[in-house]
């Protein structure tokens, strides 16, 4: 049997020049045009990334229409000092409370006093033996034991108890800028339509001016109830004390888990379990490495976490330490892998030069190999840092308080951190939040920013060493 | 000298059955830190599971009914599982759909048309989106994403908290992990393919999508299905924007068009933890025990999804020489 090749034309098994010549023109066509939609994807993506670092600045500045209940300038020259010249902030702890004996009832400084005292060795409001009294009852108020309060903390009560700022209205960066006679208006709208809402203060005491929502009165005050006097200097240090911890942790038993890994374990059963539960723990939601603190170190652990027994007193595990180990577990997956890989890429030469002198296999990984690593092993590290920074879920579910204005006085004392602040203010429905989350937001992202360049620098640094 | 070293065998004997008690310890220390990593699987394991038993050991809770039922009121006594898990499915849906065809799109650009320039710009842009806390996308949903959605469709139509939002918000927030896992296993199919295609007089197109794209497609399969366990387990942006509403229906009742619309609000599984869970939560509570059992249900479906990724690689992947 024969196959017999179908008669059929030249032509036909190939398209003429003019078939050719309008078939590649849509094949080219086409190729341009899904190519730019390719493009175009790319470009949608940095545009989103835009969009948002937009709207976190659009919202970090912008004005605001305020009512002064009374005037900072005036506070400052009544001191005898030129207003022009020296802020509210400028003037010393001693002023600061001298104007709040001038300017609140003495209840209300009592107080305050009851809540932390001004000085550590005298008392402003109380008298000696009422407050000693006080502090001798059965459940004594948190001044008794504190540290006193410092100049921001005080400039903040001047600001919340004596200039009682109210902010009318507020707007973003980009409206301001180009139609600030539009905001006005808007603000003279308000006082038309409900002249009420404002009491007393009439449309020409409202003030129009700029504000930078992040500023260095807004890093250095403490969180406050009221958004005209809140800070982020809690959280900040919050935040601080869980990265200290988490690294503390994290690190020397990242790495050493990198090390038996890659230079110690032999293949066998057990490490390969270790490895795949390794890659596998890098997948967890981080939510669930929350509920693992809640349950683990926050109760269970009490006793250790509150620092009972260490003789801290304190009412729960809610503490410092339990947000710095629960981050340290849900980091150390990131630490080991990039150790690892750092470890990977030292050349076996430097081993086997190591092995070949003399040296036993620790004082070969030990003096050869990790020095070589050590870039890379800071790569991880900073990358785990900044995740650390950034997480908020499972510093929710390990208790971080969202109202809390004492700055954190060691591991086992209670916190909060930027990130939950973040989430606190923007969960909140009054518009004066969103610029304070937005301004918080703006600092995390410059913090991790210097960090990024951190990274970069010491890797850079490190690298040029000879190996 | 050294012939003595070399040659007494004595030496020799003394050095090799020297024991190291320092390098031991060292060595066990070191395994110690290994061990730490399967005791904190252990650990998640052993307490979600504790804390699930107690809660389904509740009079009120039926196993039968957080498997079946549709309606989530913790006050009223009703533990049914699928509103959350809706919330949570439409989210990952509409975050997948803005995610994959983005950085899909966006990794064959970079890996088959981009200039070393073009890269070098666009790579680390897409970085940067990896550092941002997904706390910041959820203040970027709350005050950009939802009044936009407002804007476009109508006050009336889009609810202040609404799943849309969230969705295109978390799947921006996974575009730079579709497109980076892609970009991967396009650069991993060698160039011999490439070349024998454009032998054939095959355009750039059609070697990136015809041969390219189908050489890479358990990598990239494998990077889509890591995204969407990342939107499941995604927390901040859910929990801002998506409501703290569950959406509860009835089957038959409620119409399609409310169970599955994306302009109301629906609580996702982590959103219910993240809510319940700020506060002061008292222990041993049915609120407190349900957080555990909504947790191991997350946690199992990611775990599902991490290893049926790995499962995609090892079975389909294309070894090249």
């Amino acid at each position: 049997m024969s196959v017999n090749a179908p008669e059929r034309l030249i032509e036909t098994y190939f398209p003429t020049d003019e078939e050719y010549d309008r078939h590649l023109g849509k094949r080219t066509r086409r190729g341009f045009l899904v190519r730019s939609l390719f493009l175009l994807a790319l470009i949608i993506a940095v545009v989103a990334l835009v969009t948002l670092l937009y709207t976190i600045i659009n919202d970090s500045f912008g004005l605001v229409a305020i009512v002064n209940q009374q005037e900072p300038e005036d506070i400052v020259a009544s001191l005898g000092h030129d207003s022009e010249e020296t802020g509210l902030g400028d003037l010393s702890h001693d002023e600061l409370v001298s104007i709040l004996q001038g300017g609140v009832s003495t209840n209300v400084g009592r107080r305050l006093e009851r809540d932390q005292r001004f000085y550590e060795d005298r008392l402003v409001f109380e008298s000696e033996a009422v407050f000693a009294e006080i502090c001798s009852s059965a459940e004594p108020p948190a001044g008794c034991d504190a540290a006193p309060r410092d100049q921001a903390s005080v400039l903040q009560l001047v600001q919340e108890r004596i200039v009682q700022p109210d902010i009318i209205d507020v707007e973003e960066l980009v409206p301001s800028l180009t139609s600030p006679e539009e905001f006005q208006q808007r603000v003279e709208q308000i006082f038309i339509n409900s002249p009420e809402r404002f009491g007393e203060y009439t449309f020409d005491q409202v003030q129009f001016e700029w504000r930078a929502w992040l500023n260095p009165t807004f890093v250095r005050t403490p969180a406050s109830g009221t958004p005209e006097t809140a800070g982020i200097r809690t959280a900040v240090l919050g935040s601080f004390w869980i990265v200290v911890i988490t690294v503390l942790f994290a690190v020397p038993v990242g790495v050493g888990a990198a090390v038996y890994l890659e230079e110690f374990a032999r293949p066998s059963r057990l490490n390969d379990f270790v490895q795949t539960n390794i890659n596998n723990l890098a997948g967890v939601p981080s939510i669930v490495y929350g509920m693992l603190g809640l349950a683990i170190l926050v109760r269970a652990l009490e006793p250790l976490t509150s620092g009972r027994v260490f003789g801290v007193e304190n009412a729960n595990g809610r503490t410092l330490i339990s947000a710095g180990i629960t981050l340290a577990l849900l980091t150390l997956p990131v630490v080991i892998i990039a150790s690892q890989e750092a470890l990977k890429a030292v050349p076996n030469s430097l081993r086997q030069a190591g092995m070949g002198l003399g040296a036993t296999k620790w004082q070969t990984v030990r003096s050869q190999v990790l020095p070589v690593a050590v870039p890379g092993i800071l790569t991880g590290v900073i990358l785990a840092v900044a995740r650390a920074i950034g997480e908020t879920a499972p510093l929710i579910l390990v208790g971080a308080a969202s109202f809390f204005t004492a700055d954190p006085t060691g591991p086992f004392s209670r916190y909060t951190a930027l990130p939950i602040q973040i989430f606190q203010w923007t969960s909140l429905p009054q518009v004066e939040w969103k610029h304070l989350a937005a301004a918080a937001s703006l600092f995390l992202l410059i913090m991790l920013l210097i960090l990024n360049a951190g990274a970069v620098i010491l890797r850079n640094r490190y690298s040029r060493r000879p190996s | 000298m050294t012939d003595q070293l070399t040659h007494d065998p004595g030496m020799r004997q003394t050095l090799k059955g020297k024991r190291r008690t320092s390098e031991k310890i060292i060595l066990i220390g070191l395994f110690a830190c290994g061990a730490i990593s399967i005791a904190t699987t252990l650990g998640i394991l052993w307490e979600l599971g504790k804390e699930s038993l107690l809660f389904f050991q509740d009079p009120q809770v039926s196993l039968w009914e957080y498997l079946s039922g549709t309606i989530w009121q913790p006050q009223a006594g009703s533990f049914g599982i699928w509103p959350l898990v809706l919330g949570t499915f439409l989210i990952t849906l509409i975050a997948l759909s803005v995610a994959v065809p983005i950085g899909l799109a966006a990794a064959i650009y970079l890996s088959e048309y981009a200039s070393q320039r073009v890269r070098g710009f666009f790579k680390p842009a897409l970085e940067v989106l990896v550092g941002i806390p997904t706390v910041v996308f959820g203040f970027f949903a709350v005050t950009f994403m939802t009044p936009l959605l407002r804007d476009i469709f109508g006050a009336n139509v889009v609810g202040f908290f609404n799943v849309l939002s969230a969705g295109i918000v978390v799947g921006i927030l996974i575009i730079p992990l579709v497109s980076s896992l892609s970009e991967d296993a396009l650069s991993a199919v060698p160039d011999s393919l490439r070349q024998a295609a454009y032998g054939l007089g095959a355009s750039k197109l059609e070697v990136s999508l015809r041969v390219v794209v189908p050489a890479a497609l358990s990598g990239i399969a494998a990077g889509v299905v890591i995204a969407m366990s990342r939107a499941v387990g995604e927390t901040m942006v859910v929990t801002l924007a998506a409501g703290a509403a569950p959406r509860n229906f009835t089957l038959g009742d409620d119409p399609l068009s409310y169970i599955l619309s994306p302009f109301e609000a629906g609580q996702a599984m982590t959103g219910y933890i993240v809510i319940t869970a700020s506060g002061d939560l008292a222990y041993n509570t049915i609120d407190y025990n349900s957080i555990f059992a909504i947790g191991l249900t997350l946690f199992l479906m990611t775990l599902g999804l991490n290893s049926m990724s790995r499962r995609i690689v090892k079975r389909y992947r294309q070894v090249y020489e």
